[in-house]
């Protein structure tokens, strides 16, 4: 018999978009998506952004987000085309055979209702079950999504949960009707590593034990390995390769297929320890007005063209690192020493020399450019400032300097808006460059990146470090890209170096409580990572 | 210049209109501002295109040079109250500390007051001359303009390139004048058109209760104050001045409209 | 946090509200005294003698210092004396009361019907976003923000009392008057000020609760396949009351702005009409105490809106 649940059928999606001084435009998004997915079966949807995966996954529920129309082809569900339904057809699909976990659990939830009105709010309101027995299931749900406190913790307010809690408690809303397909769309994304793999074993339970189709989307293709049976992989709204997750991981046939998996293994050998350029000791530091010292007692150091990363999740104090050495933040106490000289803590006492050699790049390249300045104007400006360039000498130098990031001609004249995300990183890059510095920080540069033009950034660092002798004080969530990268390794956890010295060292066991569990929870392109490292976890809590 | 939208073409015909009847007035108005010509309310004729006013003044000339004056008022008031409205809010945003929070707590205590309610005030003190009226008016409202530059100006100035700016080494000049003002700008030019028509219907409101722009002196308020007894007997002589007030103010509100939606578009994508 | 902020956001926020009226009253008295026109000078016109200007002053306690003056009007007005009027000696608090009355019934009767239109014109605008009744309500909101509220009284009594006769021009209210009759009576002015406040509230009541619409949490709450009425009552709704009350609160700026202006010109016998009148006589005692009073409604609406919006904020109702 047939065991179908989902068919999709040359689907093609299109949008509006409104374009400045313009009439408004018609664009095409999605370009003829076919596939299907068999009950009980898991379909991960991977793309870079951009790529039409929230917008195809929605259309499983015939939904359009925003000015976004389903303009062509056919869904089927359970053999009846959904794309035909009129208004009330479609109420009673929606919240009752598909439903929706959202990337941002925190937003998705009404702020003002408590979690077990919400929750089983669908499976009510459809006449599924009485409000009892609705409540009775969601409290089961709790309890296999490992959730604290089942029976008590669905009186609480969206705002009294915690991150990982409420994407747990956002997945039991979206099982409690006893739907046939759920749309994960993006559900760890927003979360740290070490929550992201609870939030993911626990998914992946309640879908083995629910027996629930799903279509689980993420541009991380490791993640996604973890819970899915295949896998489709979109680019540009089409699709490029689709296949089980065995294949697509470890034989793709495409190349873009075999560049996503091979992602994040650049190669990277360690240098030597040398004499420090940067040493940063015992450094205590609190924001204004804040009673919470968020840097405890940290000394770490950099040499000339090394890289240190500083590793550690949100909160665990790496950017406010960042900003005690460039001066920003001056800290209750502790020392800079930049070559061998003390450097005054706050910004205003730093010589101009001071402040060319150590220059920053942040994580959003878009709002580290100003969008009135060209290209030309903002590599410029530090060569005018440090080093008295001007006219055609400071344009030569400009164009070198590009030439070094890669871009070439034609880009000196154009505004940071014409520019893609890797090209205005590449663009900060150059900027930092320009002042001839010796320490650079980069602040999760990468981090805003899709994965394979942030492979690029990471690969243009290492070359130029190799050209240039410039030093990086690296900052990260991603263990991935510290090994990439690292020549030293701070791991940071509630504002306390918790781990430090040479890659091989740090990365090597024996672990302290809080590397290894970060490191357990980096996911890897293999299949069954999960199982094994929850099945570890589970022998060493029960060892404990 | 080319795409601009054809509501924007006829706020920009009409304003531009309004602007050279009230620098031209003189040349254009077919008689003195104040010269008694006919009957009192002597209907539209040929002579008299909106016919005479309750002294029997010619109404298209009062008009027009009503025009001349409320126009003027409400450019100087609208040109002080941005000079010092902006120059305050950027600075309070780029000083930050208790320079933002004076001048923030300062300009809140104004505004908790109506501005009309205020200018009634100072006004039963003041004599009521043009330089006052102007002064008065540009004063309680660069408040408002002080709000909205300090926001747009805050807003930019939390961005990284302005952080970058600082790392480099550069001073509060550079800062205001190469990264803020640029982007602050266009919100600005549009906030100002907006200004403007609230400095219309301002003085326009003043001198309809008498405390505006004194007679013989014309102005589109005080028209319809003179004219007002004329209405109960059927005269519309007092709606003239209206025609004239709502087309400039919607005039002018389409132009605004249109520079904040091109503001909008040159954030450089990132509203998309 | 402490055990209950509520009560400590609560007592912060009257506080402030006081502080502010105190400082209101402070900026009101500055005003009118230490700017450099001269109170004795604007009451005898430029033509008086040196000699009845020093008179006048010394009559009126101008010689005292600024300060003392001030904290003499400030305990005056706390023990309930407003202080009496220069032109004819009268109680102003006596001749106040009355028109006080009147001038809030007609602001009452506005507001009655402007806020809910308002907010129902702001939904549809919302439920139609884009589509002709959006369009329409739109340009109606730039026309009506673009006249002066006494333009809008004049064309409504062109057209209401001489075109067509159905009202009174003039908005005589007494004492004596019923209810009935007084509504009647100022039926054109509350018509008038509802169309004056109508555009402004109207406007931002749409991007209010626009901003509501466009929260992921209603995304949600559609794709649980509710109805459309349901995604509004139960999900809309109780996040929309703290921005649109704030809205409405905002705009009572422009309704106690437009009461002065319509009282004018109906000639109706409430507090704008007085201060106006009294701005012209230069009696400064009187346009102080109106000022103040004009604040305190306005500070104290305020207020009201700060308070609701704690109240309705559930981070602040249920903390962690």
């Amino acid at each position: 018999m047939d065991d179908t649940l989902l068919d999709v059928r040359n689907l093609t999606i299109g949008a509006t978009v409104y374009p400045p001084d313009a009439a408004p435009k018609d664009i095409s998004i999605v370009h003829g998506v076919s596939f299907t997915l068999a009950k009980g079966r898991v379909l991960g949807l991977i793309g870079e952004s951009g790529a039409g995966k929230s917008t195809i996954g929605l259309s499983a529920m015939a939904y359009g987000r925003g000015g976004v129309r389903i303009t062509g082809g056919q869904v089927f569900l359970n053999g009846r085309d959904i794309l035909q339904e009129r208004a009330a057809g479609l109420r009673n699909l929606r919240g009752q055979e598909v439903t929706y976990v959202a990337q941002s659990a925190a937003a998705a939830f009404n702020p003002a209702m408590r979690l077990m009105d919400q929750v089983v709010e669908a499976t009510v309101r459809h006449g599924l079950a009485t409000r009892a027995e609705a409540e009775a299931r969601a409290v089961q749900l709790f309890g296999q999504l490992g959730l604290p406190d089942p029976d008590s913790i669905g009186r609480r307010y969206p705002h009294q949960v915690s991150g990982g809690q409420l994407q747990r408690v956002m997945t039991a809303m979206a099982l409690c009707p006893r739907p046939s397909l759920v749309i994960f769309d993006e559900p760890t994304t927003a979360l740290d590593v070490t929550t992201q793999i609870d939030v993911l074993s626990a998914i992946k339970k309640a879908i083995q034990d629910t027996g629930v189709a799903a279509l689980y989307i993420t541009h991380d293709l490791a993640v996604v390995a973890q819970v899915s049976d295949e896998i489709m992989v979109l680019k540009s709204g089409k699709t490029i390769e689709h296949a089980q997750v065995r294949q697509i991981i470890e034989a793709p046939q495409q190349d873009y297929t075999r560049a996503l998996v091979s992602v994040r293994s650049i190669d990277h050998t360690e240098k030597e320890p040398a004499a420090p350029l940067l040493r940063v000791d015992n450094m205590t530091a609190r924001y204004p007005g804040v009673k919470l010292d968020v840097l405890k007692d940290v000394s770490v150091q950099i040499a000339p063209g090394q890289t240190l990363a500083v590793v550690g999740e949100s909160g665990s104090g790496k950017s406010t690192l960042a900003r005690v050495v460039t001066g920003l933040l001056p800290p209750s106490d502790g020392q800079i020493t930049f070559d061998g000289r003390t450097l005054p803590a706050a910004l205003d006492g730093r010589a101009r020399d001071d402040l060319r050699e150590l220059q920053m790049i942040y994580q959003m390249a878009d709002t580290a450019m100003n969008p009135r300045h060209t290209v030309g104007t903002i590599i410029g400006r530090p060569l005018e400032f440090y080093f008295g360039l001007k006219g055609a000498a400071k344009r030569a130098r400009v164009q070198e300097l590009l030439d070094q990031i890669e871009m070439g001609k034609g880009f000196i004249d154009r505004y940071p808006a014409e520019l893609s995300g890797g090209q205005k990183q590449r663009v900060c890059i150059a900027r930092a460059l320009a002042a001839k510095p010796r320490l650079i920080i980069c602040d999760e540069v990468t981090s805003a990146l899709d994965p394979l033009v942030a492979d690029g950034i990471l690969k243009l660092l290492l070359d130029l470090q190799a050209q240039e002798g410039v030093a990086y004080m690296f900052i990260t969530h991603d263990l991935a890209t510290v090994k990439a990268i690292a020549d030293q390794i701070a791991v940071m956890h509630r504002g306390k170096v918790v781990r430090y010295g040479p890659k091989s060292q740090v990365l090597a066991p024996p672990f302290d409580d809080y590397t290894d569990l970060l490191l357990a929870s980096v996911p890897e392109m293999k299949v069954g990572w999960l199982e094994n490292v929850v099945a570890s976890r589970k022998i060493e809590s029960a060892g404990r | 210049m080319r795409g601009i939208p054809v509501s924007a073409l006829i706020g920009l015909a009409f304003v531009a209109l309004y602007a050279f009847g009230a620098i031209f007035a003189g040349f254009i108005a077919p008689y003195g501002m104040a010269e008694v010509v006919g009957d009192v309310w002597e209907p539209a004729s040929s002579a008299h295109l909106l016919g005479t006013d309750s002294i029997g003044r010619d109404l298209l000339s009062r008009i027009i040079f009503g025009g001349q004056t409320t126009i003027f008022v409400a450019t100087a008031a609208t040109i002080l109250s941005f000079t010092v409205g902006s120059i305050m809010g950027l600075t309070a945003a780029v000083a930050g500390g208790w320079v933002d929070q004076f001048l923030s707590r300062f300009v809140d205590l104004i505004m908790s007051i109506p501005a009309l309610i205020f200018a009634l005030v100072v006004l039963s003190v003041m004599p009521v001359t043009l330089p006052v009226l102007i002064v008065v008016m540009g004063l309680l409202d660069a408040t408002r303009v002080f709000r909205l530059s300090r926001a747009v100006a805050v807003d930019i100035t939390v961005m990284d390139y302005v952080e970058a700016a600082r790392l480099r080494g550069e001073g509060n000049r550079w800062i205001i004048f190469h990264e803020i003002l640029p982007n602050a700008l266009s919100p600005l030019v549009a906030e100002m058109g907006l200004r403007f028509i609230f400095m219309v219907l301002f003085i326009s409101t003043l001198s309809f209760l008498g405390l505006g722009v004194q007679p013989p002196l014309a102005d589109w308020g005080g028209i319809v104050k003179e004219n007002k007894d004329g209405i109960v007997y059927g005269i519309p002589a007092a709606l003239i001045p209206a025609f004239a007030i709502a087309t400039l103010a919607i005039s002018v509100n389409l132009v605004a409209d249109w520079v904040l939606s091109r503001t909008a578009s040159l954030k450089g994508g990132r509203d998309g | 946090m402490t055990r209950n902020p509520i009560v400590f956001l609560l007592a912060q926020r009257l506080s402030l509200g006081l502080l502010l009226l105190l400082a209101a009253s402070a900026l009101i008295f500055m005003g009118t005294e230490i700017l450099p026109g001269d109170v004795a000078q604007s009451i005898l016109g430029q033509s008086a003698t040196p000699q009845a200007l020093a008179n006048l002053r010394n009559e009126l306690g101008l010689n005292e210092p600024a300060l003392a003056r001030y904290f003499d009007w400030l305990g005056g007005i706390l023990r309930g004396d407003l202080g009496t009027a220069l032109t004819n000696g009268q109680d102003i608090w006596t001749a106040m009361s009355g028109r006080l009355a009147n001038t809030l019934f007609l602001a009452s009767c506005a507001a009655i019907i402007a806020v809910p239109l308002a907010i129902i014109l702001g939904v549809i605008a919302v439920r139609y976003r884009g589509q002709w009744p959006d369009k329409l309500i739109s340009g109606i909101t730039l026309t009506s923000v673009s006249i002066p509220e006494f333009m809008l009284g004049y064309i409504a009594m062109f057209v209401l009392t001489v075109q067509f006769r159905i009202f009174p021009s003039v908005s005589t209210i007494y004492d004596s008057m019923s209810l009935g009759e007084k509504l009647h009576a100022v039926a054109i002015p509350v018509l008038v000020l509802v169309l004056v406040v109508l555009g402004h509230m109207m406007r931002m009541t749409r991007a209010a609760i626009l901003n509501v619409m466009q929260s992921a949490y209603i995304e949600t709450a559609e794709l649980k396949g509710l109805r459309p009425i349901t995604v509004i009552a139960r999900h809309a709704f109780p996040n929309a009351i703290a921005p649109v009350v704030n809205v409405v609160m905002l705009n009572m700026a422009y309704l106690i702005v437009g009461v002065v202006v319509v009282e004018v010109v109906f000639v109706f016998p409430g507090m704008g009409q007085y201060l106006v009148d009294h701005v012209t006589k230069r009696d400064v005692p009187v346009v102080q105490a109106c000022g103040l009073v004009f604040a305190a409604v306005y500070i104290g609406l305020n207020m009201v809106a700060d308070i609701v919006s704690i109240l309705s904020n559930p981070r602040l109702r249920h903390p962690k």
